[in-house]
């Protein structure tokens, strides 16, 4: 036969699904919640968005080209990492200050560890914890919900800088208080979080755990659990961010430890820490644990027997 | 253990699995017998265990279910010659693995005629009945070609309850089972109600994916007959998911059953036995005439008539393919066995073998090898294996070359079913990793064996 064959190993079928098609599934998760922001917040957030993803991508190419690997703005990554901080950023924040941040969030956190796949902690996180500990004022003004409408905006505190009971259950479920850009809408939120399960982008289990263990937490330390799961960027955060694949558990449970560690951590830091807020410190201490919480959890393989198995 | 015996009304939970395009284009299309071809070149190691020696000299006449190989250890089956005619060359030649064996080509005289000696085997016990399938040379036909007379000899000390018939044929585009079920359905039920009388079992459990339901009918007339006075041999539709046909899977599937890591579905109290074994048992003992024929599915896009063929074993891929009306397109892959499973061989210059069950050939289109990307941890080949491993992290060790690593994720658990490289959106070679990592440990072995030796 005169024309070569290919030879490769089994299996020669592959299903269709690929990285960058789970990040657009993402990207288009996000999307109810990008659509709050700009009409909770006003076109800046459209802006802050741009500037983020833009600067996000801009950031990896570059950092690409500079280490002399392949070029990986096509999978898409980047803009999920730019969305994900744009929208953990409160509205009048500083351009240049977003664009720090997302140079970290690719250049430091991802790129400098080996690029996709290789961060141990969530990119998006890192990088608003720096700009948090780094510019604390710019971070924590917030505006209130249209603004933009009002040429007398004053600024405003988010719901779990106010006094208990500030806002009501339904202010909470739209979205129409101070806060971060993507936050502060728990019905955009949860729209993104059911289409990435139907999507079988996410497991539901560190979203669900996340939600039930910090709900559970907040009895136990006689907080109203509903204002908890609704206020600050707890939803955004069980749902878009500790469910980052990279940086969580990939045995089903480890992911329950690490999601009702994160649960529990976020009540506890918003509770008893100087800080309002306690998602991204939760996550990025969990994130940290991974390792140690998958090594423990390895699921046992079919028919292995485990010391003190009945026979 | 027997006492207990429930048919299950459906399927157990298993593990892991992944949903692949069925594409069974040849399943209701009759099977075609072959012609004698002018030569066949029959391999010598068509089964697991120790290859056979040729018992024929360059120059003999042999005639159809005449040994041409055999070998004195255990885990062997003969060979028989597939055509009569005369013996021309033995040598060694290239299998589907890449590796080379000794072969035996005959060039045929188109009689086809039989062997003198050939008779139906007279059975009366479970010895008569080993001996007999040794002699018919049948091994594991749904791929494994494990000696079937090795499977059926079940150690005294092993509580063995359950016969599973596995027609579950999860591959795609495969649909030899089916339409071996359709074709000859006297032949299953023959060899199923003999198996379960001379083995003395009380349940037989016939496995078979919901996605061929005339095959199913076929099945339950067989289970329902008037033979099965207590309701004994049932059928049971699974889920048409890969890979149900896994003897570990199907096992769990139909009786809850897990067989332990290393061991055999003996020490889980069943045997499973391919349907088309079953039939050409039944066959076997009607006539005597050993295993000298395979039916085969012939597909892929490359293929200008997809179909079953019923093919001399020995006769080469070419001819094969060449029977099925040749190519329509440029092949550029062939495959021996199933997309999920089989072997892709470097060219049509190879031998049908027993366990073969499939030829598939593909275009460009979807023979191109993907570029694969890093990977991002999304956890799905986990998910999506049947042996509860974690695929990602057996590469990791692979990749770091640790032996030890290795071991303790249970590398050699793995039976490279291919589910991990199919769900895996960054589309790594996951199994062609975990291929490697066995070779490493096996290297490694034989490294420290004359060590040990020496002591």
């Amino acid at each position: 036969m005169e024309n070569k064959m290919y030879v490769s190993s089994s299996p020669h079928f592959r299903s269709d699904s690929s990285t960058t098609k789970i990040m657009l599934d993402v990207i288009i998760a996000l999307i109810p919640a990008c659509i709050a922001a700009t009409i909770i917040f006003g076109p800046m957030s459209l802006m802050l968005i741009g500037v983020c993803v833009a600067t996000c991508v801009l950031s990896e190419y570059i950092s690409r080209k500079v280490m002399k690997r392949d070029n990986t703005i096509g999978d898409l990554s980047a803009v999920v990492t730019g969305l994900l901080l744009a929208l953990n950023l409160p509205v009048n924040i500083n351009p240049l200050i977003a664009m720090f941040g997302c140079i970290v969030a690719i250049v430091v956190v991802k790129q400098m560890f080996g690029g996709i796949g290789m961060n141990f902690v969530n990119p998006a996180l890192a990088a608003r914890i720096v700009l948090l500990v780094s510019f604390p004022n710019a971070m924590m003004t917030w505006v209130d919900a249209f603004y933009y409408k009002n040429p007398d905006a004053v600024t405003s505190a988010t719901p779990l800088a106010s006094e208990v009971g500030a806002y009501s259950y339904v202010d909470l479920l739209l979205g129409t208080h101070g806060g971060s850009l993507g936050e502060t809408c728990a019905v955009a939120l949860v729209i993104g979080g059911v289409y990435l399960v139907i999507k079988k982008v996410i497991s539901p289990i560190i979203p669900c755990v996340y939600i039930a263990s910090s709900a559970l937490m907040a009895l136990v330390i006689g907080q109203d659990p509903i204002y908890q799961i609704l206020s600050g960027g707890l939803l955004l955060g069980a749902i878009f961010m500790a469910t980052d694949y990279v940086t969580s558990p990939i045995t089903k449970w480890g992911k329950v430890i690490y999601a009702i560690g994160c649960g529990v951590l976020t009540i506890l830091l918003r509770t008893y820490s100087n800080m309002p807020e306690g998602v991204s410190f939760s996550i990025l201490l969990m994130n940290i644990l991974v390792p140690l919480i998958e090594s423990a959890t390895t699921p046992k393989a079919f028919g292995a027997v485990r010391k003190g198995d009945k026979k | 253990m027997d006492k207990n015996l429930t048919f299950p009304r459906k399927p157990y939970r298993t593990h892991g699995g992944v949903h692949v395009p069925h594409l069974k284009n040849t399943a209701h299309i009759e099977s075609v017998e072959m012609p004698a071809p002018k030569t066949v070149t029959i391999t010598m190691s068509q089964h697991i265990g120790a290859p056979c020696k040729p018992t024929v000299k360059v120059g003999d006449t042999v005639y159809v279910g005449q040994v041409i190989g055999d070998s004195d250890a255990y885990v062997s089956a003969p060979i028989h010659s597939s055509v009569s005619g005369t013996v021309k060359k033995i040598e060694k030649v290239a299998v589907a693995d890449g590796s080379k064996v000794d072969a035996i080509t005959i060039e045929s005289d188109g009689e086809m005629t039989l062997f003198d000696g050939i008779k139906p085997p007279v059975i009366n016990n479970i010895s008569d009945l080993l001996k007999a399938i040794r002699a018919s040379g049948l091994v594991g036909l749904g791929g494994a070609g494990f000696p079937a007379h090795v499977k059926l000899n079940i150690p005294a000390d092993k509580d063995v309850d359950t016969l599973i018939i596995n027609v579950a044929e999860c591959e795609p585009y495969i649909t030899a089972d089916h339409r071996e079920v359709l074709e000859n359905s006297w032949a299953i039920m023959s060899g199923v109600y003999a198996l379960k009388d001379i083995l003395g079992l009380k349940r037989v459990i016939i496995g078979v994916e919901n996605n061929k339901p005339d095959a199913i009918k076929v099945l339950k007339d067989i289970a329902d007959n008037d033979i099965d006075k207590y309701d004994e041999v049932r059928v049971l539709p699974l889920k048409a998911s890969y890979p149900f046909g896994a003897e570990k899977v199907l096992i769990k599937a139909c009786t809850n059953r897990v067989v332990p890591m290393g061991k055999l579905p003996s020490d889980a109290g069943c045997i499973v036995m391919n349907v088309a074994s079953v039939a050409f048992l039944a066959e076997y003992m009607r006539t005597g005439i050993p295993l000298t024929k395979k039916r085969l599915t012939i597909d892929g896009d490359a293929i200008k008539e997809p179909k079953n063929v019923i093919v001399p074993i020995g006769v080469s891929v070419k001819e094969v393919i060449e029977f099925a009306g040749g190519y329509k397109r440029e092949p550029k892959k062939l495959i021996m066995g199933g997309p999920m499973m089989g072997a892709a061989i470097s060219d049509d210059n190879i031998f049908v073998a027993k366990q073969n069950n499939a030829i598939l050939a593909f275009t460009e289109k979807k023979a191109k090898l993907m570029e694969s990307t890093a990977c991002i941890r999304c956890g799905k080949c986990v998910d999506a294996c049947p042996m509860s491993l974690l695929p990602v992290s057996i590469c990791k060790a692979v990749d770091s070359k640790d032996v030890s690593a290795m071991m303790s994720t249970n590398i050699l658990n793995c039976m490279e079913c291919g589910c991990c490289s199919y769900a895996c959106p960054a589309n790594r070679h996951l199994v062609n990793t975990i291929k490697l990592g066995k070779q490493i440990i096996n290297n490694e072995k034989k490294r420290q064996m004359p060590l040990k030796e020496g002591k």
